[in-house]
């Protein structure tokens, strides 16, 4: 099967290299029928990547250590769900899993875009055909995902545990349908660079995929955000990672040009930038996939080095010199048509926003770049903390939230004061109203910046209130609607304007989260005995007493060992329990520890216990103790060494219990952070928002259905 | 005055604060940055005082609780010269001996007195191992 599947990836490669020649040769010379043949290809690419896709998943199911990839992160003791998603925690199965969903999603747009933008589709194709082109080369050349042992073990090393979370699983194919989905308005708009096509007809075809993957790279942030709160022990969601900030820099650009798009749609200006704007986002989407993927940043994540770095860099050097230089000669043709009226208009906080999001993604990548380029200026490497980061993001994520705000409620073209006082008299009041309620019932103010933002915050969803409600309104009067059906028409039939306000609602909601839970948390480390007690942020927390479990992992990562502790939180009247605890995974070492032994020297993580709520969480999570365990096992590792597996599954679960029965002190991490919910329920309405925005609306199909019958109508009379 | 050239003149201050605003964040990530070094640079050149942000592996069998109190060593990842540290703070879960770490702090008396939660791990995406032999 290693056979087939390398076959499928050689005929991949053939496939791409044909498609992008079939396209260019048919641009060339005028033959559709080449285009076609090019586009036929790229749905064959598609089902050859689904294919290979199939055969080592087949493989992992199985448990066939004969492969490299299944014995080092599978294992037959792994649940069915881990072994599906274990694939892209390596790194040949990225790779596969990238060529995967870019050959769908180009397949998609390119069977959508069959009978549109003769000019630009061949070139688009060609591009789309050299990126799968790559991606397959570099699985072949590099890191197949079918390469063999020549010695299989017979039991492989099993998913890294801290992988083993759902958040986790869903996060990188999240990410990388992200940065994928950024492929395609890419590969149109250098499809328009090169046939000069000015026109707004690349960003037509190719906005609901970048929709797609904004909305997929925000999804796959937030995940990696939960996993890192529920996960990793902790208690943080975000530390300005360069693997974090891989995937907010495509996404801060493709949030501006999600935007400065629809000034180019409505008045013809900003050609250049938006082109510029996709490319950045692309290549950033390129890089982001390289630094999680190559180990590049040495000093700080010198982790895992990859082979890939030099290829990856000389085709993102390709990509960035190959677009900047077309950009360049085709400066003139894509001159703006129009001018900025007033600076009190929609476009001119449109172009703002585009600024700030920018420059937030500028003080992200000099951030995450601070080791290289210290290193090129002072021959020093140094690198720039959390605290760096926070000073620059937070008074641009503050101006954002105001323009975010601002936006909407100005006209295109200009404002007259008056209409702007109407427009920003309910809004302004009720950031008013929110401010002197927060000095006055709250300790808000103990944070300036948090209370900027909850006041802007507020001030943004009176905004998105304010507009749902008068467009209600209009159509009340207008339509003699009931004002619940009138709302929920004028979504249906302003999909993209609302959905994008309900966006709007939810960012402001994740930022209230962050500000609220960086600025108010309360965290101790403590060290209890059973029946200790310990406080923090207004929360009794009782260690009860400790617990132990042989293969009783709740979460069901399949560990063998579990070690935890029972509490009792008392806030008030409240009491309830919380059940944090610590799972072992055995080192497949024997030496290490000896056969008992070996079960706690692996690996260790903890199950964090959450007590979700809407204004706080308690958060806990164990360090059990185990240096009492050293004599037990001692003596079991001399007595039972050689004892039938049964036998030793007794004696593990006695020592186990052991702990249970007379531990010593564990160390506690606990933590209340106020909304810190509020992210993820900020994250869905945005996330709902984005649906909202990008569903096909019908009387759009009826449109186009309309307007393509009326020209087949005309074509067949002139004709007749 | 002209409508276009009052549109450069506008460009003109808008490029100048652009221009001013990256400057200030570059010049002041220089200050604010930590230097980076191994430990065995840090052993024979370590000013007292100054903030270090050191990356190397855990030696193997040098970790030691005392209450909340953590000492262990690391090392070069390809060396054997090595440098004791005492930490207090949040351990992330993958820390281990023969891993690979990154903690800040500040040199006394040839030991890295580390700063409160700063050490980190690798992301666990990163981890490789050689397949087990049976």
């Amino acid at each position: 099967m290693d056979t087939l599947g390398t076959a499928c990836l050689v005929v991949a490669l053939l496939t791409a290299v044909y498609s992008a020649g079939a396209a260019l040769y048919g641009a060339r010379t005028g033959r559709h029928e080449f285009v076609t043949s090019a586009r036929r290809a790229f749905y064959c690419l598609a089902g050859l990547a689904i294919l290979a896709t199939a055969l080592i998943e087949s493989r992992y199911l199985a448990s066939d250590f004969r492969y490299e990839l299944v014995a080092q992160n599978s294992s037959t003791s792994l649940p069915t769900f881990y072994k599906l998603a274990a694939l892209w925690s390596s790194q040949a199965g990225s790779l596969l899993f990238w060529v995967l969903v870019l050959s769908i999603f180009s397949s998609v747009v390119l069977h959508v875009t069959r009978r549109a933008h003769r000019e630009i589709v061949p070139y688009a194709t060609a591009v789309l055909a050299g990126i799968a082109g790559f991606f397959v080369f570099l699985m072949l050349a590099y890191a197949s995902p079918f390469a063999t042992l020549a010695d299989p073990p017979a039991e492989g090393n099993g998913l890294e545990p801290l992988l083993r979370n759902p958040a986790m699983m869903f996060h990188p194919p999240m990410l990388y349908s992200g940065y994928v989905g950024f492929s395609i308005p890419f590969a149109f708009a250098i499809g328009a660079l090169v046939t000069r096509r000015t026109g707004a007809d690349w960003i037509r075809s190719t906005r609901r995929f970048a929709l797609i993957a904004w909305t997929f790279l925000g999804t796959g942030i937030l995940l990696g955000a939960l996993w890192s709160y529920s996960e990793l022990g902790w208690g943080g969601y975000w530390a300005w990672d360069p693997v974090e900030n891989a995937a907010l820099m495509p996404w801060l650009t493709g949030t501006a040009f999600l935007h400065s798009i629809m000034v180019q749609e409505k008045r013809g200006m900003l050609r250049r930038w938006n082109l510029a704007l996709i490319v950045g986002t692309f290549v950033l989407s390129l890089l982001g996939t390289f630094l999680v993927r190559s180990g590049v940043l040495n000093s700080i994540h010198a982790f895992g080095a990859s082979t890939l770095g030099v290829p990856f860099l000389i085709f993102v050097a390709v990509v960035l010199l190959g677009s900047v230089g077309l950009l360049v000669t085709r400066l003139d043709d894509f001159k703006s048509s129009a001018r900025i009226d007033s600076l009190l208009s929609r476009e001119a906080f449109f172009l703002l926003n585009n600024l700030a999001l920018v420059g937030l993604c500028f003080v992200t990548f000099w951030g995450t770049w601070f080791p290289l380029i210290s290193k090129a200026v002072t021959g020093n490497e140094s690198s720039v903390g959390p605290p760096w980061f926070d000073r620059y993001t937070m008074p641009l994520g503050l101006v954002l939230v105001a323009l975010i705000g601002i936006g909407p409620l100005l006209a295109w073209r200009r404002v007259t004061t008056r209409a702007a006082l109407r427009a920003f008299a309910a809004p302004l009041a009720v950031a008013g109203g929110a401010l002197v309620l927060l000095l006055a019932l709250t300790d808000a103010a103990e944070s300036t910046s948090s209370l900027a933002l909850f006041v802007l915050a507020a001030f943004v969803l009176a905004a998105v209130g304010q507009e749902f409600w008068r467009g209600a309104g209009a159509r009340r009067v207008l339509a003699r609607e009931p004002r619940p059906l009138a709302m929920l028409r004028l979504v249906g039939r302003n999909r993209r304007r609302y959905g994008g306000y309900i966006v709007h609602a939810g960012i402001a909601l994740v930022l209230v989260g962050v500000a609220g839970s960086s600025a108010f948390a309360k965290h101790e480390d403590v060290r209890l005995a059973a029946g200790q007690t310990a406080r923090v942020g207004g929360y009794e927390v009782t260690y009860v007493r400790p617990t132990a479990g042989v293969a009783s992992d709740r979460a069901g990562t399949g560990a063998p060992i579990t070690l935890g502790a029972l509490l009792r939180v008392r806030k008030g009247d409240r009491v309830f329990y919380e059940h944090p605890s610590r799972n072992y995974y055995p080192s497949q070492d024997f030496s290490q520890g000896g056969p008992f032994g070996r079960f706690f020297e692996g690996e260790a993580n903890s199950e964090v216990a959450t007590k979700w709520g809407l204004t706080h969480n308690f958060w806990a999570a164990v360090t059990p103790d185990t240096s009492n365990l050293m004599g037990p096992i001692r003596v079991a590792n001399r007595r039972f060494a050689d004892a039938s597996p049964d036998v030793q599954g007794v004696i593990l679960a006695a020592i186990a219990q052991s702990y249970a029965k007379s531990p010593p002190p564990a160390t506690f991490r606990l933590i209340v952070s106020p909304m810190v919910s509020w992210i993820w329920l900020g994250g869905l309405i945005a996330i709902a928002g984005a649906l909202t925005a990008g569903w096909p609306s019908p009387d759009a199909r009826r449109r186009r259905v309309r307007s393509l019958y009326a020209a087949r109508l005309g074509r067949d009379l002139s004709r007749a | 005055m002209d409508p276009s050239r009052k549109r450069r003149i506008r460009l003109g201050v808008a490029l100048c604060a652009a221009v001013l605003l990256a400057g200030a964040l570059m010049y002041t990530s220089f200050g604010a940055s930590t230097k980076t070094e191994s430990p065995s640079k840090l052993l024979t050149s370590a000013e007292p005082g100054r903030s270090y942000e050191v990356t190397g592996k855990v030696v193997d069998g040098s970790i030691k609780r005392e209450g909340t109190r953590l000492r262990f060593a690391i090392r070069d990842r390809d060396g054997t010269a090595q440098i004791p540290v005492v930490y207090t703070g949040t351990v992330p879960d993958p820390f281990r001996e023969g891993r690979e770490v990154i903690v800040s702090g500040k040199v006394e008396n040839g030991v890295l007195i580390g700063e409160r939660d700063s050490l980190v791990t690798k992301c666990p995406s990163k981890f490789t191992k050689a397949p087990a032999k049976s």
